[in-house]
């Protein structure tokens, strides 16, 4: 497992997560949980993916996220999982 | 499984407190490029330093895009060169050629600072180590990111009160190199007693003769978390204030420990330590002065400021050892007037003296830190407060450091501009009696007794 937490924040609008994980699709990434939230109107995406067997590198992915975060006017950031359970979890 | 809740609270601390990584420090021995003939000496040094660092700033691009923190600084830290220069090095002018293949590797590999021009004289000076000590200001006026440090004493040898003597006369007069930067070379030059060997953080960093061949040191950062995280415990009592303050240190020092392990495993080189410190930049909200007004002081420098700084730099420890498996450096919260918009606030309000920075320093790492004087301070009266700072270092078995700047030029109620990093400082006023006659006795404080402390 080769675990990488997306998160996504902005405006809410139609197709953000369809947009996401059609990208991920195309590259081979396999998304392993979705959890999403609307804070104070903004909407807040967080999920979980896997990816191990990924047709592309992590930077790759990360920017080609970060182009259709841009496209649609919201953050999309990609992070490996670890610094997450690092500082939340003993 | 990490819950949404935890991803938002990380990326808060980064993209609104501040939360950093400030620095990655390599330390590199150069103890095998010891050689008789200065220009081998000098080509052995570039030749190992270029080859060992050439992939750190590349690798600490890639950890911070990897996990999404930013990664302030990465740097290098070298034995100090008065041993590795000894054999070879005549005159001062010659550890300056020394000092000029230092910058022109640290500009090669893309670091921003290289510390290690330094010499260790706790108890007294070879002749290198005092043309070193000589050719600090020619060294620090000609290049650009060389960063220089003199330990000047330790709890177990005392004082060496001429080497102390000599560096009051070395910042006056690198400050008159630099007078046209504002004496910007002072910034850049740290006096120690009880220097760590593993610090990662500049100026004083160097790699101390008892380390490994290469190391990775990591310094982390994070007043702004510290203090939004105090924002949630405003009147509660000190049992509260304590717990909140230990758990985010440990948070904040997770995140340090692993990118050193990532650091340590990508460039192939063994961890050291985590330097686990508080260290202010200029930027608002990334201040620990602004901690310690949270916790409660109308401005800092008032009463109760010591044991505030006490209380915070003891908690960020306890909070912060768990999550490290190995904890060095000078780790404690750093309080330099410069580069921390709170400190200078309360300086330009009159209310932190001198006076005070000094109590301060008794609880906390490191020292005098960024401190703008005026430029005619007689160098006695620099060695004198550097004595000053030493001594509580002696006697308390801690580290402590004095990084002043004489301002050639400007007086009190001047404002210095050193740019970046390094901030801006009002130039503050220093006591104004001689001490002339007892710094330049000649000689060394003798190292004190370890029994009845009182």
């Amino acid at each position: 497992m080769n675990k990488v937490i997306i998160t996504v924040v902005g405006k809410d609008t139609v197709g953000i997560i369809g947009k996401v994980c059609t990208y991920l699709a195309e590259n081979q990434v396999n998304i392993l949980d979705i959890s999403q939230t609307i804070v104070q109107g903004f909407f807040n995406m967080m999920m979980i993916v896997d990816m191990e067997n990924a047709a592309a590198s992590f930077e790759a992915v990360a920017s080609g996220l970060d182009e259709i975060g841009q496209e649609i006017g919201v953050s999309i950031k990609c992070q490996r999982e670890e610094i997450f359970t690092k500082m939340h979890r003993i | 499984m990490i819950n949404i809740y935890e991803v938002n609270e990380t990326n808060k601390m980064i993209e609104q407190e501040n939360l950093d990584v400030r620095t990655i420090t390599l330390g590199i021995s150069l103890l095998d490029c010891a050689d008789g003939n200065l220009d081998a000496v000098n080509e052995k040094i570039y030749r190992k330093i270029t080859s060992l660092a050439k992939n750190l700033v590349a690798t600490g691009e890639e950890i911070s895009r990897d996990y999404g923190i930013p990664i302030v600084n990465k740097r290098i830290s070298v034995t100090p060169i008065a041993l590795v220069g000894a054999a070879a090095c005549r005159t001062p002018e010659d550890f300056v050629t020394i000092a000029k293949t230092l910058d022109r590797a640290a500009k090669e590999v893309g670091v921003n600072f290289i510390g290690g021009y330094s010499a260790l004289v706790n108890k007294g000076m070879t002749t290198a180590d005092r043309n070193l000590m000589l050719s600090i200001p020619q060294a620090l006026a000609e290049t650009e990111r060389v960063c220089s440090s003199v330990n000047v004493g330790s709890t177990k040898t005392g004082l060496d009160m001429d080497a102390i003597r000599l560096m009051g006369e070395i910042v006056k007069k690198t400050a008159e190199a630099t007078k046209e930067k504002d004496s910007l070379g002072c910034a850049k030059l740290v006096v120690f007693c009880n220097a760590p060997d593993d610090n990662p953080f500049m100026a004083g960093a160097f790699h101390g003769v008892t380390e490994a061949d290469a190391i990775i040191n990591v310094g982390v950062s994070g007043p702004g978390v510290v203090k939004t995280a105090l924002e949630q415990a405003r009147g509660e009592n000190f049992e509260v204030l304590c717990e909140t303050i230990k758990k985010i240190a440990f948070k904040i020092t997770r995140v340090g420990q692993l990118v050193a392990q990532e650091a340590s495993r990508r460039l192939g080189v063994p961890f050291g330590i985590i330097d686990l410190s508080l260290a202010p930049t200029p930027a608002i909200g990334d201040s620990v002065a602004e901690i310690l007004e949270e916790i409660g002081l109308e401005r800092v420098g008032a009463p109760g400021t010591t044991a505030a700084l006490a209380m915070l730099n003891d908690q960020v420890k306890k909070g912060g050892i768990m999550a490290s498996s190995y904890v060095g450096g000078l780790s404690g919260a750093f309080i330099p007037v410069s580069e921390d918009q709170g400190m200078i606030d309360a300086v330009a309000a009159g209310a932190l003296t001198l006076e005070k920075l000094e109590a301060m320093t008794c609880v906390c790492s490191v020292g005098l830190d960024m401190i703008a004087i005026p430029g005619d301070t007689p160098d006695t009266t620099i060695a004198g407060i550097i004595a000053d700072e030493a001594a509580i270092g002696m006697i308390n078995q801690k580290t402590t450091a004095v990084r002043i700047i004489p301002v050639i030029g400007k007086t009190v109620g001047d404002t210095v501009e050193f740019g970046g990093l390094l901030g801006y400082a009002p130039v503050m006023p220093v006591n104004p009696y001689s001490c002339a006659d007892f710094v330049t006795r000649g000689g060394r404080i003798p190292a004190p007794i370890h029994s009845f402390k009182n």
